[in-house]
């Protein structure tokens, strides 16, 4: 098995992500360059937060331009698992992978802190292991973070199950001041209809180590290594 | 710009150089200097690039040491082992003036300026920290320098992913027009992949990389080294403008570049640009540079030589380039999607040599620029206001009827108050190896690899070194070892940024020699030898010089990572004490200042032996597990240390009963004891069982140790044999505490 993550020039968690899953959870990880246009053989594709290209305009809106995310749409299609990280949710917004926009947070400052989120949806390749409703204590770093959707489509999200993550309080609960950036319905991290793209806002990469203070984003790299050996293991 | 037809002194003069230096100048050309000569003598023989009133002072700080590897002013940063293979590359840096007229650029490229002087010696920087001051809050102009201050930290460091791990923020209405803006910055390198900045190798190629040259930054070394004044906003076109996306790209191509072996130096084009990174190089390196100036790319039209070597465009460098291995650099810039242009080559004769195309611009030999620019031995009077605000008759201040009140105020008064709205805006865990995150004494990140982490803070009492520079200096470095002993690190080297008013007035450069003797006397005593940093002047707006701000960035090794310690008190039922004797006093405290408006008296006495023998005793006391928790006890004295250790962890506030009374022989007040400052202190806490171990440890060392009370669940109750002083819950002052700040800036 093998992840990937991709480089853009501005990428600033590709180390963070290649560190965790080559060190923490012992797999076999890449760098993938942003003018590559190659994923054969890799089975999960990371975008890292970061501001892929400076973001001066508006985040992830040159990203989704670049030649390796042509390769990241049709490597989703074929189902493969792409998992976006803060900048890597704005870019799958951007890039039309994922439903939604991101707004600047409703304090309109950046924002860095530990917060709590609350599983939805523990039926993805990336929250298997989590029970529904379990909630993680996971850090966010974003100046925009605001997740938009229009009340028709958030209707489908949640019909679908699409919602993955919610911001809560420290025992689930749901309720505005918990709530960083102002997200609509707290939204925190959605996936598509087929489950196969997550993009989330929270760092899984940086709370997998005691030593960091909280392993509760462990659980999601193990969720994916144990969906693709399991899809492995059948073919 | 057009050149001017005649050199005349008004010229000179308007170049911040007077008639001596440019009859000096006339007798190294052997000629008049040219309009392009005239502006690099004035950049490179400014203040802020040649140190030639603070040069001879400095040479008091000891910059040797077993760890150091690369002295102080030997390069761009100063280099210490901490074993492993392993090397630290640290430096801090001011950008005041520009701050002081466009807050959030001039903020936000001094976090650039500094990164730079560490990725180019081949270091990955993992950190940076700041050290910011202001005039008070209620001043609307205050409250727009620290959002834009705050703002331009955050915009940097955020995109191009270092974490900004803290640093201190302090008001003072000495601040008022001109806040300072002071960065540090830390890297790892493997000790043998450190390069210099050095030109060497007669033949090798100079390159310009990254961005093209503007007019921005124009001079901007020679209006740091002047007041800020009523005008200074028309300075603004000397303010650059920062891209920290640009540098990130820098910052990648450059480490790549480096591993791949072609670079024989490289520097930074910071201050005085492009002038003073060939200079500077070329002096290192004794030898001679030649560019052609018409290959340097421009983005603007007409410039002419004068304004392209004095441009301070930022994210921009100068790369030394083996011969022969030119088309490799090339290639690794344009993967980056870099400018990398070839400008010019080493040379042996000594000559700084710029050409436009065929066609001579300018010629000076490199060391009158550097090594052999004007160095001046300042005049220096004992300020005539000390011994008036040196006396506190403390038995005149009224005493307070309501602690409780108190406490409060002092708990929302911005300098004590919780600095969440600040680093909650700076992106402080990318990287993945912030161990302790800010809020605690200290700053910790680990080293990946290995079981060692580094503990960083920033520490300096502008208030204590105006009414005793010599002590206030002193209980800089102090201050800032304490802070990373207290999360369980070896203080092993200091940077540091000395802010000061105006040199040539002879109070001034008194304050300023004093505060340096201080910190020299500190360094060598507690093993932190200095390994560099910069000297900011002319820190005045147009009602006087801000107070005297040496600000101490200090470095500390933790050997093994299970071993850290932190603030905040962890259990219900542990003891809490008090480790360390100083002597409690009112003078220069938050307290004297924020209750009674008055900023008086000596400074909290501190004994260098007493504070050396503390680290002992707190390190080994960690070693052992013996305590919990460990704070300083700094602004605000030990009720506040206490309340901090009972609220800092916004996951599990707890209580504290203490009583004051084992603290009787300091005095009789009880604001004195609650609030009163002292140094070589701290208040820690551990299990009941290991009391008696740890008080053994104290008594060894010859160190106090008091009892103050024990950790409870939720209320902080402090008394003095029965006397109820303070009863408050702490969930209650975490919420007045926390939202201090913010509401502030509302």
């Amino acid at each position: 098995m093998k992840f990937g993550v991709i480089v853009f020039p501005g990428s600033n968690c590709d180390y963070d992500c290649y560190y965790v899953i080559k060190r923490v959870i012992g797999e076999s990880v890449d760098f993938i360059w942003h003018k590559s246009s190659n994923l054969k053989g890799y089975d999960c594709i990371v975008l890292p937060g970061g501001f892929s290209y400076g973001d001066y305009l508006r985040t992830g809106a040159i990203a989704r331009f670049s030649p390796i995310m042509k390769e990241v749409i049709e490597f989703s299609k074929n189902g493969g698992l792409v998992i976006g990280i803060c900048n890597g949710f704005q870019v799958l917004l951007e890039a039309g992978l994922l439903p939604g926009a991101m707004r600047k947070n409703r304090d309109l400052l950046f924002i860095c802190r530990y917060v709590y989120v609350r599983v939805e949806n523990s039926d993805t390749p990336f929250t298997r292991l989590f029970h529904k409703g379990q909630v993680l204590h996971i850090p966010v770093a974003h100046f925009e973070g605001n997740y938009y959707i229009d009340p028709q489509s958030l209707s489908r999200l949640k019909m679908n199950n699409q919602v993955v993550f919610r911001y809560c309080s420290k025992d689930g609960e749901v309720a505005d001041e918990f709530n960083p950036n102002g997200s609509v319905y707290a939204i925190a991290g959605i996936c598509n209809e087929r489950g196969n793209v997550l993009g989330m806002m929270p760092h899984p990469e940086r709370c997998s180590e005691s030593i960091l203070g909280s392993e509760d984003g462990k659980l999601i790299w193990q969720s994916i290594v144990k969906s693709i050996n399991e899809r492995l293991a059948k073919e | 710009m057009k050149e001017p037809v005649k050199i005349d002194l008004n010229l000179v003069k308007a170049h911040g150089l007077t008639e001596e230096e440019f009859e000096r100048i006339k007798r190294i050309l052997g000629r008049e200097p040219n309009f392009t000569e005239l502006g690099i003598f004035s950049v490179m023989w400014s203040e802020h690039c040649s140190y030639k009133s603070s040069k001879p002072t400095l040479k008091k700080f000891p910059t040797e040491g077993e760890r150091v590897l690369v002295k102080a002013g030997e390069e761009n940063a100063g280099v210490v082992d901490i074993g492993d293979n392993l090397a630290v590359v640290f430096k801090m840096e001011s950008h005041n003036h520009p701050s002081a007229v466009e807050p959030y650029q001039g903020a936000a490229t001094g976090v650039g300026g500094i990164i730079r002087d560490i990725f180019t010696m081949g270091a990955r920087p993992i950190a940076i920290m700041d050290s910011l001051r202001f005039g008070s809050l209620n001043d609307p102009k205050s409250r727009y320098f620290l959002r834009g201050v705050v703002g331009g930290i955050a915009f940097y460091g955020n995109c191009i992913g270092i974490p900004t791990v803290g640093g201190e923020t302090f008001f003072d209405e000495s601040y008022r027009g001109n806040p300072l803006v002071n960065v540090l910055c830390v890297g790892i390198v493997k000790k043998d992949m450190i390069v210099k900045a050095r030109a060497r190798g007669v033949g090798n190629t100079i390159f310009y990389v990254g961005s093209s040259t503007g007019r921005d930054g124009l001079g901007g070394a020679s209006f740091a080294s002047r007041e800020i004044t009523e005008e200074s906003h028309e300075d603004r076109p000397a303010v650059q403008i920062g891209d920290p996306f640009m540098e990130k790209l820098l910052l990648e191509a450059t480490l790549e570049l480096i591993k791949s072996g072609v670079v024989v130096g490289m520097q930074d084009m910071g201050a005085a640009g492009l002038t003073s990174s060939t200079v500077e190089t070329a002096s290192r390196g004794n030898c001679g540079v030649e560019i052609d100036i018409s290959l340097v790319p421009r983005r603007e039209e007409g410039m002419i030589p004068y304004e392209v070597m004095l441009s301070e465009s930022q994210e921009r460098m100068l790369v030394i380039v083996k011969k022969g291995m030119e088309n490799e650099a090339k290639r690794i810039f344009e993967k980056w999607d870099l400018y990398a242009i070839p400008i010019g080559k080493v040379t042996s004769d000594g000559i700084f040599r710029i050409k436009d195309k065929d066609r001579p611009v300018a010629e000076i030999p490199v060391r009158s620029l550097t090594e052999d620019a004007p160095v001046y031995l300042r005049k220096r009077v004992k300020p005539a206001y000390l011994d008036e605000v040196s006396y506190l008759d403390v038995d005149t201040l009224p005493r307070p009827d309501d602690f409780n009140q108190v406490l409060i105020k002092m708990l929302t008064s911005p300098n004590i108050a919780s600095k969440e709205w600040i680093w909650e805006q700076y992106d402080h865990m990318v990287g993945i190896n912030t161990v302790v995150l800010p809020g605690s004494d200290a700053a910790v990140l680990r080293v990946k690899g290995t079981k060692k982490a580094l503990a960083l803070s920033c520490d300096g009492n502008g208030r204590y070194c105006f009414l005793d520079p010599y002590e206030g200096g002193k209980i800089a470095v102090a201050e800032a070892a304490r802070n990373v002993v207290c999360v369980g690190a070896t203080p092993i080297a200091i940077t540091n940024c000395l802010n000061f008013g105006t040199p040539t007035d002879p109070e001034i450069f008194w304050q300023f020699t004093r505060c340096v003797e201080g910190m020299a006397e500190a360094c060598q005593y507690l093993g932190t030898p200095v390994t560099g940093g910069n000297v900011s002047f002319y820190n005045e707006n147009p009602t006087g010089a801000i107070d005297p701000t040496p600000v101490v960035g200090m470095l500390g090794l933790i050997e093994n990572t299970d071993l850290i310690c932190t603030p905040w008190f962890k259990e219900e039922g542990d003891l809490i004490v008090l480790i360390g004797d100083g002597k409690i006093s009112l003078g220069g405290s938050e307290y004297l200042y924020l209750i009674h408006g008055l900023k008086k008296g000596r400074p909290p006495e501190l004994n260098l032996s007493k504070e050396k023998a503390l680290y002992d005793v707190c390190l080994k006391a960690i070693g052992k597990g013996l305590i919990k928790s460990a704070h300083d006890v700094s602004e605000g004295g030990i009720a506040t240390s206490v309340v901090e250790s009972c609220i800092i962890n916004e996951e599990k506030f707890m209580g504290a009963r203490i009583d004051l009374k084992n603290l009787e022989k300091e005095g009789e007040r009880d604001d004195l004891l609650l609030f009163g400052e002292v140094q070589s202190c701290i208040v820690a806490s551990c299990s009941p069982q290991n009391i008696d171990s740890l008080e053994k440890i104290a008594r060894e060392k010859n160190i106090g140790f008091r009892l103050l009370g024990e950790v409870t669940g939720k209320e902080l109750i402090i008394e003095k044999n029965g006397k109820k002083l303070i009863s408050q819950n702490t969930a209650n002052l975490y919420k007045l505490w926390r939202e201090a700040l913010s509401l502030k800036l509302r």
